[in-house]
């Protein structure tokens, strides 16, 4: 009995905090995004004097930039200085 | 006839129509595919596209979907008796909500998670996006006239819900912000901040002063009030203006902030309020003393009992729902039909307490006919009728009817602010979507479109003049809604039609409804336009004809594309796409 109403609040939890979950990632999506813009900003044309030191994070990056991609809708990569696919 | 029997009935057919309808449609017309990767999967982003549990999903779902709407519309509805309502709630529900629910669902699924509005434009082109935007934008601005009217209203005929209603406010910002900032487990702060809530409804049915009656300050329903109006319409007036600066400023806020939580304290209200009413409704086992039929209805049932009921038996806003947010999150695509189709069977359910805690309410057929006696005493009453028997099947587990009225017009109102919040939030996307296409780069500033979406819905709740005067005929709108509403269902289910055409499926379960649904729009509107709202019609009213006439336009319209569309030659097959 005890256990069905554990399952019965854990249920009740996921589906109430799915949206803030939601949220809460969109706004730290959000951030990263732009990080990501402000580390790569020489690949857009805006000048970046430490550009040298954030291209070592690079191979870090790639697999996020691929989701990155494909969430903005693009299939392919749209940059040619980044291959991912 | 007993009103248990009448929901076991309901319950019965929704359950055959989920065990064996929805099977028949998901196999052998959606072909549904267990191992296709859905858009949750192949798009995983860790925010939009979450693979779900199908029973979260639902939850969620069916909370998004259920609001003040199927509550109002049976309400009214039952001015024809409660047979005719009940039996297009059943019904529409098994064979038209759930299959437009379910299909949008899965149309979407098919299509990378698009939403509708994207779909249109892809498969039948710039034209539908556009008739898309505008029907929303019609449907938006006539659910933010009709739930201020339904609000003011309310908290003018029960003054003792309206603290409980502004106590929400801080309540949800605090949750918003426990939720955030700590992420904490829900469950304690909801609790919380429903048991304040009641407890404000319980103390402020008892203590008068309380209790906001601005009829009152102005000394009762015949002295004057503010620039010459009546205390009425000055009540009126207050509180459509409050409303209005409030949604303002919920609008423009953060998701999160306020609209979330306040979504999150409803749901539970929702759990609640099903919970007193189908438990009320066992423990007091009220017979049915609403007529069965109503024999001489000044306003015949055909076609506006169709419009007058949308949310409840079909509803175009859930497809936006299903193909906007619950498609990027669904597991897997056989989910779909749970997700989809229950959801339907959930609004159902709901509309069906509706329809039974009104016809109910009544001591003896006389006394319905007293409230009931024509469909316009209808549209007004309606919903106090509703609350009236809400309260009285509550009785039934020992709730008080006075406080049993506040809290059940509480969860009214919550539900009607939310709608308000979400659609004026909506219709300043599309006015600044509009914005964009038509080049004034004004209208895409955030408050400037949340001006227009306001002043102009304020325009539209106060022009009616309703029995009470200056702004307390916002229910005449109520049928432009249902409208409204089945137009964008009816577009919705010819997307489905289209698709289910080109990958060469029998589209017949789509078809019916969507003809059925744009025949009685069709017909209802004429009607409406012509003999009712025209100057030489029965109840002259410009705004109103003008409105119908928009509406008209834009059902022979779709009428035309779907036709166009659907008789072109059949070498359009596309494949599923998504499928390689």
């Amino acid at each position: 009995m005890l256990e069905k109403i554990k399952l019965l609040i854990d249920y009740y939890e996921e589906v109430l905090s799915m949206p803030h979950r939601q949220e809460i990632a969109r706004e730290l999506r959000n951030e990263d995004d732009v990080f990501l813009l402000l580390l790569y900003s020489e690949m857009i044309g805006i000048p970046n004097p430490v550009y040298y030191y954030t291209l070592e994070l690079y191979p870090y990056m790639i697999e996020k930039f691929h989701d990155w991609h494909l969430r903005m809708g693009m299939e392919k990569s749209p940059l040619s200085g980044i291959r991912c696919c | 006839m007993s009103g248990i029997i009448v929901a076991l009935i309901g319950m019965v057919v929704f359950a055959l129509g989920y065990r064996y309808y929805s099977k028949f449609v998901a196999e052998r017309i959606f072909r549904l595919d267990p191992n296709y990767v859905t858009p949750a999967h192949r798009y995983k982003d860790g925010v939009d596209f979450v693979p779900t549990n199908k029973f979260v999903l639902w939850g969620h779902h069916f909370t998004s979907v259920a609001g003040a709407a199927p509550i109002l519309g049976p309400a009214i509805a039952v001015y024809w008796g409660w047979l005719p309502a009940f039996l297009w709630v059943i019904l529409g529900t098994v064979f038209a909500a759930g299959v437009h629910d379910f299909g949008t669902l899965v149309l979407s699924v098919r299509n990378k998670g698009q939403s509708v509005g994207t779909l249109a434009h892809r498969l039948i082109g710039q034209r539908a996006k556009i008739l898309f935007l505008f029907i929303i934008l019609i449907l938006v601005l006539m659910v933010n006239a009709v739930f201020a009217w339904v609000i003011s209203n309310l908290f003018i005929s029960y003054p003792a819900s309206v603290l409980p209603v502004f106590v929400q406010i801080p309540l949800a910002i605090w949750i918003g912000y426990a939720a955030y900032k700590r992420s904490k487990k829900m469950l304690i702060p909801s609790l919380l901040a429903l048991g304040v809530m009641y407890l404000t409804a319980i103390i402020a049915s008892r203590v008068d002063f309380l209790q906001i009656d601005l009829v009152s300050y102005f000394g009762g329903e015949g002295a004057a009030g503010l620039f010459g109006l009546g205390a009425t319409s000055s009540a009126f007036l207050i509180w459509i203006i409050v409303l209005m600066v409030y949604v303002y400023i919920a609008s423009t806020l953060p998701v999160w902030k306020l609209l979330q939580p306040r979504d999150f304290i409803n749901s539970h209200q929702l759990v609640v309020g099903l919970g007193i009413l189908y438990l009320g409704l066992l423990f007091l086992n009220p017979e049915m003393t609403a007529p069965i039929t109503n024999a001489n209805p000044d306003t015949p049932w055909l076609p506006l009992l169709f419009i007058t009921i949308a949310c409840g038996a079909i509803s175009g806003f859930h497809g936006l729902v299903s193909s906007g947010t619950s498609s990027k999150q669904l597991n897997k695509e056989t989910d779909a039909r749970f997700v989809g189709y229950f959801g339907a069977v959930g609004e159902g359910i709901l509309a069906l307490v509706s329809i039974i805690a009104v016809a109910t309410f009544f001591a003896n057929s006389d006394e319905f006919f007293a409230t009931y006696s024509s469909f316009t005493d209808a549209n007004g009453a309606g919903l106090g009728v509703f609350i009236e028997g809400a309260a009285n099947l509550a009785s039934g587990i020992a709730i008080p009817p006075d406080i049993a009225t506040t809290i059940v017009s509480i969860i009214v109102v919550s539900f009607a602010a939310t709608t308000l919040d979400t659609s004026v939030r909506l219709m300043r996307y599309i006015i600044a979507e509009l914005g964009v296409e038509y080049k004034v780069p004004a209208l895409t500033k955030t408050h400037v479109a949340t001006t227009v979406a306001v002043v102009s819905s304020a325009a539209l709740v106060l022009l009616p003049e309703g029995p009470k005067g200056f702004g307390s005929g916002g229910y005449q709108l109520w049928p432009l809604f249902g409208t409204a509403n089945q137009l964008l269902a009816g577009i919705s289910l010819l997307l489905i039609a289209v698709w289910l055409r080109r990958q060469g499926r029998n589209y017949a379960v789509v078809l019916i409804p969507m003809i059925f649904l744009m025949f009685m729009t069709l017909y209802a509107m004429f009607q409406q336009v012509i003999f009712e709202w025209s100057w030489f019609g029965t109840g002259s009213n410009t705004l109103l004809f003008v409105l119908g006439a928009i509406i008209f336009v834009f059902a022979v319209w779709i009428i035309l594309t779907a036709f166009s569309v659907l008789t072109e030659s059949k070498n359009t097959t596309i494949d599923d796409e998504d499928r390689k």
